[in-house]
């Protein structure tokens, strides 16, 4: 792991990991749309996730850092790749990978782009060069206060949105229910 | 080269900004509908990125519980979308999105 | 630098919290290599014992006993030639097994062998092991799939189905162990793993006894689903060798097999000392609160001594019966040799400075090494599941209990609060 996440202390080198764990999820999403395998796509973006768990470390956010490596990385990756291989993929990889839209889709692409650039370039003054100092030692125990506090509903309605996943996911792939 | 040492919040919204254009890219221009969904999980991760930088910028809690509700709603958008790929693929043998041009079969 | 290195000496901080990178470095070391002693070990204990229980032998040539096997194993996988499938995917292939050490290897930053002794102090502690442990299922995905043959592709898919299915029931038994911790006065539990064991310590109990019986329900939830989440015997179906060969890793040879044995079996250490922090009382000596006061301390600080002389002893008695042929004078010196060095270091472990170092550390491994053995005994007693059966089991059964366990345990846990809310009514 790039940072360690106890609080108490400054992580180390902060522009150097930025730049490489950002380097590697640039590439490795790079690596996601061009792929023509999609195991390899896959994998590419394991790789993007588990950079940006490390980012989130060096915002002192360790407890999304958790729950993205043990949700994102160890659960729906794994789930992406048990589909991929129940899907076969021989064929498709031989065929156009790229929709015919796709000129249509870069254009819309670069207009967003451009209206990213152009919105940062100007809104550059807003924010500080440095961001508040360290929260504290205690960010699980305050996110868990905030989940069961405040956004008790929005935590409710989000159980909820599983079960329904749960239950639509069950009816689609199954043959006969 | 002074705004490139000091990583603020703005570097963590470029980060975001671009990895969300990679993932909208993904979305519009391929076929395979299980890259579709990765980028897809691309935009939702650039998106979590911003919440989590912002969280960091004010001091609050708010944005990571926000970023945990997204990754929440991830998890059952793979789901659900994988479940569908599923069926789709035993009854079209395909994995194109463009090929689902039929609203039945 | 000396005071640098010497600072660290007087604090009781882990070096990561301490920020002293030098004896972070020290540790990874010494973690590395101990593991790897531990796994070397394992791996000869493993065969002798399934031996024994089977009523066979086992490895007797190499050395006195077959002390000796292990390292002509390691020297003869790393001599083998390392083979790649034709139509194996390269890169994959390549990356899998490197994949599933680091995986292995990484969580064991934040296992806490003493107050003191970890590399660091996450406040994640057990969500982060849970969550890195369960990369290594993308790495036996990766080698199944980049194999590109059936049987480890069939390997490949079960294991991510079986680890994946496991995974839910064990967070389960986690969560309802965590929640135990914050019964304290401020209220506050943690998920730190070194807090865990203080935890335990400040209520003056294991969490295997805590609210009984479901202290002990989640513990063996949790000892369940480890021997699932590992892809050991009798929830071995990746690498069924009467089904599918050797499952995922059988298209692997030589340097790089050796590597997926090696995450194997640091990944069931992993796990069990997951189980022995969260129930076990991690580093805590037997009843530290029950038997106090310097006899009692003078008592538990001499076994780590006494373990490593009685191990000498065995030595001794195996040397006076070793044949008095010829042919085995070599194999009874060595032995004999071996007897004096385990006395020694058990006699390095008696100095009263030594002891009180490393008598957290003997604790700890020693439990789990408790756990390395009901593995190999599982192994030795169990036959192996169908896998319908498997899957039936966490889904049915073993999700249900932990979600009943962890509904009970927070009621139970709030109920002085209940109480005193009705009667202030």
């Amino acid at each position: 792991m790039a940072a360690d996440p106890t609080n108490h202390m400054e992580p180390v080198a902060t522009p150097f990991f930025f730049y490489l764990l950002g380097g590697l999820m640039l590439i490795g999403g790079v690596l996601v749309i061009t792929r023509k395998n999609p195991v390899h796509s896959a994998l590419a973006l394991i790789v993007t996730l588990l950079a940006q768990a490390s980012i989130y470390l060096m915002l002192y956010a360790p407890f999304v850092a958790g729950v993205q490596i043990i949700l994102y990385a160890g659960g729906i990756m794994v789930l992406f790749l048990f589909v991929i291989m129940l899907v076969s993929i021989e064929r498709s990889q031989r065929e156009r990978q790229f929709n015919k839209q796709w000129v249509v889709g870069m254009v819309a692409a670069t207009a967003l782009g451009g209206l990213f650039i152009a919105v940062y370039t100007k809104g550059r003054g807003i924010f500080p060069e440095h961001a508040l100092p360290a929260v504290e030692a205690q960010n699980t125990q305050n996110v868990g206060t905030l989940l069961y506090g405040q956004y008790m509903f929005a935590f409710e309605i989000a159980s909820l949105l599983l079960l329904v996943a749960i239950i639509g996911a069950v009816v689609m792939a199954k043959k006969r229910i | 080269m002074d705004a490139m040492l000091h990583i603020s919040t703005l570097h963590y919204l470029v980060l975001g900004a671009a990895l969300f254009l990679l993932g909208v890219i993904g979305v519009l221009t391929r076929r395979n509908v299980v890259v579709v969904l990765m980028s897809i999980e691309l935009i939702l991760n650039a998106v979590n990125l911003n919440l989590v930088a912002f969280s960091r910028y004010w001091g609050g809690l708010h944005g990571q519980v926000f970023a945990i509700f997204v990754i929440t709603d991830a998890a059952a958008e793979a789901a659900v979308g994988l479940g569908i790929l599923i069926a789709f693929f035993r009854n079209k043998e395909t994995v194109n999105v463009d090929e689902v041009n039929l609203l039945k079969w | 630098m000396l005071d640098y290195i010497k600072s660290y000496l007087t604090s009781n901080l882990t070096p990561g919290s301490a920020g002293n990178m030098f004896w972070a470095f020290v540790y990874i070391v010494v973690i590395f290599l101990g593991l790897s002693v531990a796994v070397i070990a394992m791996n000869w204990l493993e065969r002798k014992i399934l031996a024994h229980m089977q009523v066979r032998l086992g490895p007797m040539r190499v050395g006195p006993h077959g002390l000796l096997q292990p390292i002509a194993d390691a020297i003869k996988l790393l001599l083998k030639e390392d083979i790649m499938p034709a139509e194996a995917d390269g890169f994959v292939f390549w990356m899998a097994p490197i994949f599933v050490v680091l995986a292995a290897f990484t969580v064991f930053i934040v296992v806490p062998f003493g107050p003191t002794h970890a590399v660091t102090d996450m406040n994640i502690g057990v969500l982060f092991m849970l969550g890195v442990s369960s990369l290594s299922a993308l790495g036996i995905v990766m080698a199944g799939w980049a194999s590109n043959s059936h049987y480890p592709l069939i390997g490949a898919l079960r294991s991510s189905a079986q680890m994946v299915s496991y995974e839910i029931a064990m967070g389960m038994a986690v969560i309802s162990a965590v929640m135990m911790t914050s019964l304290n006065q401020q209220g506050t539990g943690t998920l730190s793993m070194i807090g865990i064991v203080q935890a335990q310590q400040a209520q003056g109990i294991w969490f295997i006894f805590k609210f009984f019986p479901l202290g002990l329900i989640a513990f063996f939830i949790f000892a369940v689903a480890m021997v699932a989440e590992t892809n050991r015997a009798p929830f071995d179906l990746p690498e069924a060798e009467s089904e599918l060969t050797a499952g995922f890793h059988t298209e692997y040879s030589g340097f790089r097999w050796s590597l997926f044995f090696l995450a194997e079996y640091s990944a069931m250490i992993a796990v069990s000392s997951i189980a022995v922090t969260l129930w076990l009382g991690g580093w805590l000596r037997p009843f530290p609160n029950l038997l106090t006061g310097a006899k009692w301390d003078l008592f538990f600080f001499l076994f780590p001594g006494i373990t490593f002389l009685f191990l000498a002893g065995m030595c001794f008695y195996s040397t006076v019966r070793m044949p008095k042929h010829p042919l085995f004078r070599i194999q009874t010196i060595g032995l004999a040799g071996f007897g004096v060095v385990l006395g020694l270091i058990g006699l390095i472990l008696f100095i009263p400075a030594v002891r009180e170092r490393v008598q957290d550390i003997y604790w700890f491994s020693m439990k789990v090494a408790a756990f390395m053995y009901l593995y190999i005994w599982y192994r030795g007693t169990f036959p192996r599941y169908r896998f319908d059966q498997l899957m039936k089991v966490g889904w049915k059964i073993l999700l249900p209990m932990g979600l009943g366990v962890l509904i009970l345990t927070a009621g139970v846990g709030l109920w002085p609060l209940i109480q005193q809310t009705i009667w202030n009514r």
